[in-house]
């Protein structure tokens, strides 16, 4: 059997007429988030690590402070939807483009699309969950603020 | 030629064996698109262990204190040194992406605007890397 490589420029047919063009969602999506994640990634950067001490700062305590505020909860949300999904779909680019067997592309790309459920489920959660006075943390190590029993 | 489409890409021959180059292929172009792949990749590998990592406040104030312990040891802050860098390169070159793709002079400015990100860049590395060299490599008070 004989692929036809057609001649570049050619316009692009449509198999049928109405589907969603998913490709170039994608390729929208990429630039969109892109912008969006140089201001959340930049800010992050900036707070966290070149404010005040940097990193010495940063323990249990700091981020506690941070998600005592809703606007560090949905920044730090927003920042892993959009940076997982980017970076997802940047990797199923890179796959399609170097994984040329079937099967190793398909469990590359099923080991990607699960990476990306998992953890932005699961950072989500931690997000909105996340109690500094939670029951399950020993009053030795409980913050100040917390009333202990 | 097999169809007249094809004709609109042919390019005058040069004596030069080498191809002079387009947007992706040679020269700024391709570095820049190799650079933006390998730190796409190094970015997208740190977030995975980062979201874990992070998962940690969930878990204990000491289960945290003890990740973050690891990530404060010199060698770690000479990594993360490393990865700042390269976000703020895929960040700078991805907005020269994003004009290529959507500014009607994108294409033509191509190769300037990428010694553009190459001077933010060192800007950004100088403005970046010597205050968290000195947090990591400084006692804590
Ligand atoms: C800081 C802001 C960011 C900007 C402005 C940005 C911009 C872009 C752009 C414009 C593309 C090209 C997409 C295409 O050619 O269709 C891209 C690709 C990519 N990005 Fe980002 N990005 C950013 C952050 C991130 C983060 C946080 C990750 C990792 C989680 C990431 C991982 C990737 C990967 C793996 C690719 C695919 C590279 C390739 O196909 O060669 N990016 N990015």
């Amino acid at each position: 059997m004989s692929t036809i490589i057609e001649a570049p420029r050619t316009p692009r047919e449509r198999s049928s007429k109405g589907r969603v063009n998913w490709e170039k969602w994608g390729w929208l999506y990429m630039r969109l988030s892109g912008v969006l994640l140089l201001i959340l990634i930049f800010g992050h950067l900036f707070v966290n690590l070149v404010l005040g001490e940097g990193i010495k700062e940063i323990d249990f305590a700091f981020v506690a402070g941070k998600y005592a505020t809703p606007f560090w909860q949905w920044w730090d949300v927003v920042m892993l939807w959009l940076a997982m999904i980017h970076g997802s779909n940047g990797m199923r680019t890179i796959v399609n483009d170097y994984a040329s067997h079937r099967t190793v592309r398909r469990v590359l790309l099923i080991g990607i699309a699960a990476a990306a459920i998992i953890l932005i489920v699961l950072g989500t959660l931690v997000v909105f969950t996340f109690d500094p006075c939670n029951t399950f943390i020993p009053a030795d190590q409980a913050l100040t603020f917390c009333p202990v029993n | 030629m097999p169809n007249e489409a094809a004709s609109t890409l042919t390019t005058a021959r040069s004596s030069s064996k080498r191809p002079a180059g387009t947007l992706y292929r040679g020269n700024t172009g391709m570095w820049s698109w190799v650079l933006h792949r390998i730190t796409g990749v190094s970015i997208y590998f740190f977030l995975l262990v980062h979201v874990l990592d992070t998962a940690m406040i969930r878990v204990s104030p000491q289960a945290y204190d003890a990740v973050m312990s690891t990530y404060k040891n010199p060698i770690m802050g000479l990594g993360e040194t490393a990865l700042v860098i390269a976000i703020m390169f895929h960040a700078f070159n991805g907005i020269r992406i994003i004009l290529i793709d959507f500014w009607s002079k994108g294409a033509k400015y191509q190769r300037l605007m990428f010694w553009i990100v190459i001077a933010l860049w060192v800007i950004g590395t100088a403005g970046f890397a010597p205050i968290h060299l000195h947090n990591v490599f400084t006692e804590p008070q």
